[in-house]
């Protein structure tokens, strides 16, 4: 019989019932994402040309910088879980650390990008295509913002020493949200700044 | 999910340095003129990342069919949404 | 509380609800208590949405537009429509009486997550003041908020955008709790076929409310983006297409109303059973059909766009689809009837709702095709006959359902048991108010009247004011049962644990239930319809 409502007795099925959790919150987030991929793909067939045209005044070094800086950030989030797996607290700390340093370093980066935009006079009003540009990049730079708060709230249950080896459910669950973050950006990156 | 063993983090470790290699071949192939290959072969090479990044940095190997279903049934709906849509606006 | 202190008190026979004060409702985690919370908030804005609609059938007494302008005519039907979808019929059943049942039938204490439980009701709770706070300047684009006009209109719909977006929020998390749950808390014992149809229903239910309510999230997003940023997706200035809108729209609207139907199916599933005392006919038919609708629901959205501009690929193609979607729904229909077929059958209030629920659905259910039809499709379009057919089927169908579970269960929410005689009353009001009200609308819809029209052509009249008649009688209907169920909660008299004697799980719990549910969790070892045989 378990304490108070809110606990589950078996830590097994709370682990697994947190992982279903997370997946199935993963899927909305494939649908809310999907439908803005739907509306880049409905405009893009029909202004090949504007899109061609428009897309060539991103900066596709900076879109791989970003790439990469994410990439590594899913990495740290990779070695942090297993570090907390193997009771290594402060380890933990650092890693998931440095992905929010990363992270941070990407919303430069596409601030960065916005500001030079704006000083060029291209607005989210101006055509079509950077409608969905900044659309796109501005709801998954949200899902980034946010992941920066679930990450940092994680290390301040590890520094409560709330987290050990037989309890990373946290850390892992706000690993599966990051990875995820990475991936639409995976999409996101070849669909804005490379394909002509 | 083989923890404690060095097994793991070099698994990541490689599954990174693969990813930052496609990541470089995506962008090269981009300076290329391929016409309508190049949309081909950027999205599938994103394909990759992406299942390298599920498979391996998610965990995706080694789960349930049951995480592998909560995992692939949101893209069927979403194939659905863009073919349906599709079905209309392109043949207007 | 704490856990020694809180059995004492429970002792005292009110179970879940003996713990007073407003912040043992406020930041309670118990789905019981959500539910009810849930209950009671949604049934207030059936009320609201209600006087709405009272006031369209009093414009519609006459031809012209005697008492109210256009614009509050328009304004009117806005907030009808949008109020009983998004503020009623969508969370009220799963959030309310799923909420409440889904751990008692599967055995458990609680959902899996009951913080995010009580979030998702907070979120619901700003969303719908989110939404009053529009009415500063209110809706009059039709609850379909279709552009360009939304984009244009005066109304504040960037502010209703944002109530819409947090109801979805809220549909979402409830969802997922529930799949959760299905899948990870049931009792020891209950294999997925020992689960009550209820469950498959909810189950259902919720996939469509995580895979569907994300694209609506994001149609509003895009719609306040038009307004506020000036992007043109939806605007045919900038290159954009309305009808894109419409997609997105409606891949979350059609499959929405199968969120609907689906969770009172299972209410029905619950009571036939019960009441005819014979096993559900066709268990595993009726479990998978809930489903197939889930599924097909998904494919067929384009049938609301038929005259809207699509290409004919896509109106053949949804058109095709969509009469798919009839066959697992007639599965249900036709096990339901087999499950009545030489039962001992009696009509007490929840049966007379579950029987009046397969009536009006079948007639609901049997004018979609004539919409589903290409050909009659563009004479029926955005007329009466589309109205009478959705009033029929979510009216006549969820509402009905609604009521059943609502008079099934009260005994074990509440502890009371209500005054049958003035529920079979409100009945035969509601049941005679709905078809005269209803009925009338097919009719004058296939003769050519508009939807959404102040105005109306002269040979309409008749039937218009026998629509209206039928209205006042649906609403003292509606108000003497609601009075039967607050002098029930009040003066009821004392409920025993199992008043139907009924096999499922939550009739093993107290009336009221205690906080945890069950002293013990149950040892699940048979199906909880075997109904007719010596034990039961």
């Amino acid at each position: 019989m378990s304490g108070q409502p809110g606990e589950h007795a078996d830590p097994a099925v709370a682990f697994e019932s947190a992982k279903l959790g997370v997946w199935t919150f993963l899927a909305t987030e494939v649908l809310l994402f999907g439908a803005l991929f739907t509306a880049y793909t409905v405009f893009r067939l029909k202004y090949p040309e504007m899109f061609r045209a428009e897309h060539a005044k991103l900066d596709r070094v900076l879109g791989a910088v970003n790439t990469v800086v994410l990439i590594t950030s899913s990495l740290m989030v990779v070695l942090g879980v297993d570090a907390i797996k193997r009771g290594k607290a402060r380890l933990f700390e650092a890693c998931f650390g440095a992905t929010i340093l990363l992270a941070a370093v990407f919303l430069c980066i596409k601030y960065m990008e916005y500001t030079a935009k704006f000083h060029h006079g291209i607005y989210p009003r101006t055509n079509l295509f950077f409608s969905i540009y900044f659309m796109l990049t501005g709801l998954h730079g949200i899902h980034v913002l946010l992941g920066m708060g679930v990450l940092s709230y994680v290390i301040l249950l590890s520094r409560r020493g709330r987290l050990s080896a037989s309890y990373s459910t946290p850390a892992e669950m706000s690993g599966l949200y990051w990875h995820f973050v990475d991936l639409v950006w995976i999409y996101l990156f070849p669909l804005l700044y490379l394909i002509g | 999910m083989a923890h404690g063993t060095g097994n793991s983090r070099r698994t990541a470790i490689a599954v990174f340095i693969a990813l930052l290699g496609l990541t470089a071949a995506t962008v090269l192939v981009s300076y290329l003129d391929l016409g309508l290959w190049n949309a081909v072969v950027a999205l599938l090479i994103a394909s990759v990342k992406a299942s390298l990044v599920a498979l391996f940095f998610m965990h995706l190997k080694g789960e349930s069919r049951l995480v592998w279903g909560f995992a692939l049934v949101p893209v069927f709906f979403l194939a659905l949404i863009l073919l349906g849509t599709l079905s209309d606006t392109m043949l207007r | 509380m704490e856990g020694v202190e809180r059995i004492a008190a429970e002792r005292n026979g009110r179970g879940y609800l003996s713990e007073r004060g407003w912040r043992s409702w406020a930041f309670t985690l118990d789905h019981k208590r959500i539910g009810a919370m849930y209950l009671w908030t949604t049934t207030v804005f059936f009320l609201i949405g209600g006087v709405f609609a009272l006031l369209l059938r009093l414009e519609l007494l006459s031809p012209q537009a005697r008492y109210f302008s256009n614009h509050t005519y328009n304004v009117f039907f806005t907030l009808h429509g949008a109020m009983m979808i998004f503020l009623f019929i969508i969370p009220a059943i799963p959030s309310g009486l799923g909420n409440f049942f889904i751990p008692l039938h599967i055995g458990a204490r609680d959902v899996a997550f009951p913080r995010l439980n009580l979030a998702s009701y907070w979120v619901f709770a700003a969303g719908f003041l989110v939404i009053i706070g529009s009415l500063v300047a209110p809706m009059d684009t039709g609850w379909t908020f279709y552009t360009p006009y939304s984009a244009k209109s005066a109304a504040a719909v960037t502010t209703l955008s944002l109530g819409i977006f947090l109801i979805g929020m809220s549909s979402i998390l409830t969802g997922l709790n529930f799949i959760v749950t299905i899948h990870k808390l049931r009792a020891p014992g209950m294999t997925w076929h020992r689960l009550p149809l209820f469950i498959w229903g909810m189950y259902a239910t919720s996939i469509i409310q995580v895979v569907a309510t994300p694209v609506v999230g994001v149609t509003f997003l895009l719609l306040a983006a038009e307004r506020v940023l000036g992007v043109g997706f939806f605007d045919p200035s900038k290159g954009g297409d309305p009808v894109l809108f419409q997609h997105f729209f409606w891949f979350y609207s059609h499959p929405v109303v199968y969120v609907m139907i689906l969770p009172a199916m299972g209410i029905v599933s619950e009571v036939i059973p019960v009441f005819s005392r014979k096993p559900i006919f066709g268990y595993s038919a009726i479990a998978y059909s809930s489903l197939a609708i889930a599924f097909i629901g998904f494919l067929v959205w384009g049938h609301h766009m038929f005259t809207s501009g699509m290409s004919p690929l896509a109106n053949a193609i949804f058109s095709f689809l969509t009469f798919f979607v009839a066959v697992p729904t007639a599965v249900k229909v036709f096990n339901w009837i087999a499950t009545l077929y030489k039962g001992s059958i009696t009509f007490e209030s929840p049966m007379l709702y579950a029987l009046t629920f397969i009536f009006l659905f079948i007639v609901g259910g049997l004018t979609g095709p004539f919409l589903a039809a290409l050909a009659t499709n563009v004479q029926l379009h955005d007329t009466y006959f589309v109205v009478a057919h959705f009033h029929y089927t979510m009216m006549g169908g969820t509402v009905m359902g609604f009521f059943a579970g609502l008079h099934y269960w009260f005994p074990k929410m509440t502890g009371r048991m209500l005054n049958e005689k003035v529920a079979r009353l409100a009945w035969a009001l509601i049941f005679i108010g709905f078809n005269v009200t209803f009925f009338t609308m097919f009719i004058v819809g296939v003769r050519g009247m508009p939807r959404r029209y102040a105005e109306y052509l002269p040979k309409y009249h008749t039937e218009n004011v026998i629509s209206t008649i039928g209205s006042a009688v649906l609403a003292v209907g509606i108000l003497v049962m609601c009075w039967n169920f607050l002098q029930g909660l009040r003066k009821g008299a004392p409920a025993p644990a199992n008043p139907w004697r009924a096999l499922s799980l939550e009739w093993q719990a107290a009336s009221p239930p205690e906080t945890e549910n069950f002293h013990e969790i149950p040892h699940v070892t048979a199906w909880p319809y075997g109904y007719g045989t010596p034990k039961a």
